[in-house]
């Protein structure tokens, strides 16, 4: 009591009011921590301005609603009639995120059950680390292996003319998102909690019946937000698809067929066009849809994703 | 230290002899003979880590999901050796149900629960919906849960209360018709109203079933258990019918236990 009071006397006159080094650094620092968190909203807002306002002139003056989404010719540079139609970009797209979808979400679900369910101590580590580094392969790479291996391969196995198409590049998108899907997945079955295996397996189920009745069915909202991360990331990638689909405007009708994804035609062209013209505005038209798109996508992953933490 | 409880062998549900069991390089079991009888509910007690629960989870072998144990010895359940390389995991685990501490129920719904043992163990004969409506009755029935749940059998079992949960745990060992259920400090997550409810359930499950059942509330022991076993230190200190250990206890640790001295 008696040491209480003597402190506060003393501090009233000394020291209260005074707002020494300390507080200053402390203000400092939760100013710019609090910076750091809202960039990313403030970026991502940018952007979507940005990308907004560049095709906005094409959006309110020569968009045509079908023509652009319903007409599969892509003649932007043409003298007659200028053709804006995305489909066969779309198709592009589509096709080839539907392969590698095909091929990733197998390996990377196997993968991820054979990492959380089976292997343990040091083959987890290295098989964690390893898909990790297959993760940070830079997908100009991948788009090299496309160009460079998988073309002649393809070539050569099933006596085709050309090597870069749907499936050339819906083999290397697929390798390129299974590691990703692979750490997710992952993630969403060590979620579950072990008290469910040991209840499962005092029953006398198998590892294997654990798995598919109890561990996989619990989990399934985690996977699917893996899968749907997977689709964005397809539906994102951009200089591996384009040096390995051929880059040729096609509605494919087999996975021989060479075509071109919505990215890559942005990312080829745009350097080429005026600032301004309709071919410009027309391609950050296709940049708002695939904003669209893939924002659509990671919000569905990631709301599936929250729905596990709850319940 | 070990008193044989004089019974004919071929009543015996579970008998071991010269149990030892490690955890990696820690012995948690030393020497165990014990010797359970058939149709009663035997009641282990003792101090916290005192190898009572080690020893439940090596009857069903569930003891070896940890990877680092190790045991000698043998443990006969029904007079067969079920640590022999000959014997079927999946069949043990099958004629020995158990409870845990936290009811798991798994996150399925009620009706999945108590089939689930059922579908795993019949894998190949189809049954109809029917039959498994009347096996989820009968099951439900025997916990006294059936009323409460009736209406909402798919409903997620872990949205049940606790004491629900641990009913429903019982309730999906019996489709598959064990002969000895191991429970695991079946009601220390449950209040005492939910303790007293599956307290009364395991007694009415007395005859039907082998049951042993690990506990660190003594008054539990006494009231729901006939014979008693009383572990220290990874052994057994003392088996006998359960009113004789609390009244007449043989060994000075029992009864410093017993009135609380320790544990």
């Amino acid at each position: 009591m008696e040491r209480q009071s003597t402190g506060a006397v003393a501090g009233v006159d000394s020291s209260f009011d005074q707002l020494n080094r300390d507080w200053y650094i402390d203000k400092a620092v939760q100013i710019l921590v609090f910076l750091g968190g809202i960039s990313a909203i403030v970026f991502i807002i940018g952007i979507f301005i940005f990308i907004s306002k560049e095709g906005f002139g094409f959006l309110v003056g020569d968009f045509n609603f079908r023509e652009f989404f319903f007409s599969p010719n892509w003649r932007p540079t043409s003298e007659s009639r200028e053709t804006f139609g995305i489909l066969a970009l779309i198709a592009g797209t589509a096709s080839v995120t539907g392969l590698a979808m095909l091929i990733a979400i197998p390996f990377s679900l196997g993968a991820a059950i054979f990492i959380a369910e089976f292997a343990s101590g040091k083959t987890r580590e290295f098989l964690k680390v390893t898909v990790e580094l297959l993760a940070a392969i830079p997908s100009v790479v991948w788009g090299f292996i496309g160009l460079a291996i998988m073309n002649p391969v393809i070539i050569q196995t099933f006596d085709v003319p050309v090597g870069l198409n749907v499936l050339n590049a819906g083999v290397i998108l697929g390798l390129m998102a299974a590691p990703i899907m692979t750490s997710i997945a992952e993630d969403a079955l060590k979620a579950v909690p072990d008290r469910y295996r040991e209840a499962a397996e005092a029953m006398g189920a198998t590892r294997w019946q654990v798995i598919y009745k109890v561990v996989l069915p619990a989990a399934k909202n985690g996977l699917l937000g893996a899968v749907l991360l997977g689709v964005g990331r397809g539906f994102g990638e951009t200089m591996a698809v384009l040096m390995a689909t051929g880059h040729s405007i096609n509605i494919p009708t087999s996975v021989f067929d060479s075509v071109r994804a919505l990215t890559a035609t942005i990312a080829a062209e745009l350097g080429e066009t005026a600032a301004g013209s309709s071919h410009y505005q027309a391609l950050f038209t296709i940049g708002i849809f695939l904003f669209v798109i893939t924002f659509i996508i990671n919000l569905a992953a990631d709301l599936i994703v929250r729905g596990i933490r709850k319940g | 230290m070990f008193e044989q409880a004089t019974t004919p062998i071929q009543e015996l549900a579970i008998s071991t002899e010269k149990l030892n069991l490690w955890y990696g390089t820690f012995q948690a079991l030393f020497d165990i003979d014990l010797s359970i009888r058939q149709g009663i509910i035997t009641s282990m007690i003792g101090p916290s880590g005192c190898g009572k629960s080690t020893f439940l989870r090596s009857v069903n072998r569930i003891n070896e999901r940890l990877g680092y144990v190790r045991i000698s010895g043998t443990i006969d359940v029904m007079g067969e050796n079920i640590y022999d390389p000959a014997v079927e995991l999946v069949q043990v685990r099958k004629q020995i149900g158990m409870v845990f501490q936290r009811p798991n129920p798994l996150p399925i719904s009620i009706r999945d629960n108590v089939l689930f043992g059922h579908r795993i163990h019949n894998a190949g004969t189809r049954t109809t919906k029917i039959e498994d409506d009347e096996i989820v009755e009968n099951a439900l029935r025997t916990v006294l849960l059936w009323d409460k749940v009736k209406d909402r059998l798919d409903q997620k079992a872990t949205a049940l209360s606790l004491e629900e949960q641990q009913k429903l745990c019982i309730a999906r060992l019996l489709p598959v018709k064990p002969g000895i259920l191991l429970m695991d400090e079946p009601c220390s997550a449950l209040d005492p109203k939910g303790t007293e409810a599956v307290e009364e359930l395991i007694w009415e499950l007395r005859g039907q079933y082998t049951i042993l059942i690990v506990t660190h509330n003594m008054a539990q022991a006494r009231r729901a258990s006939e014979e008693c076993i009383f572990m220290l230190m990874g052994k057994v200190v003392e088996h006998t019918e359960t009113g004789q250990m609390f009244v007449t206890p043989k060994h000075k640790e029992t009864a410093d236990y017993i009135e609380g001295r320790y544990g």
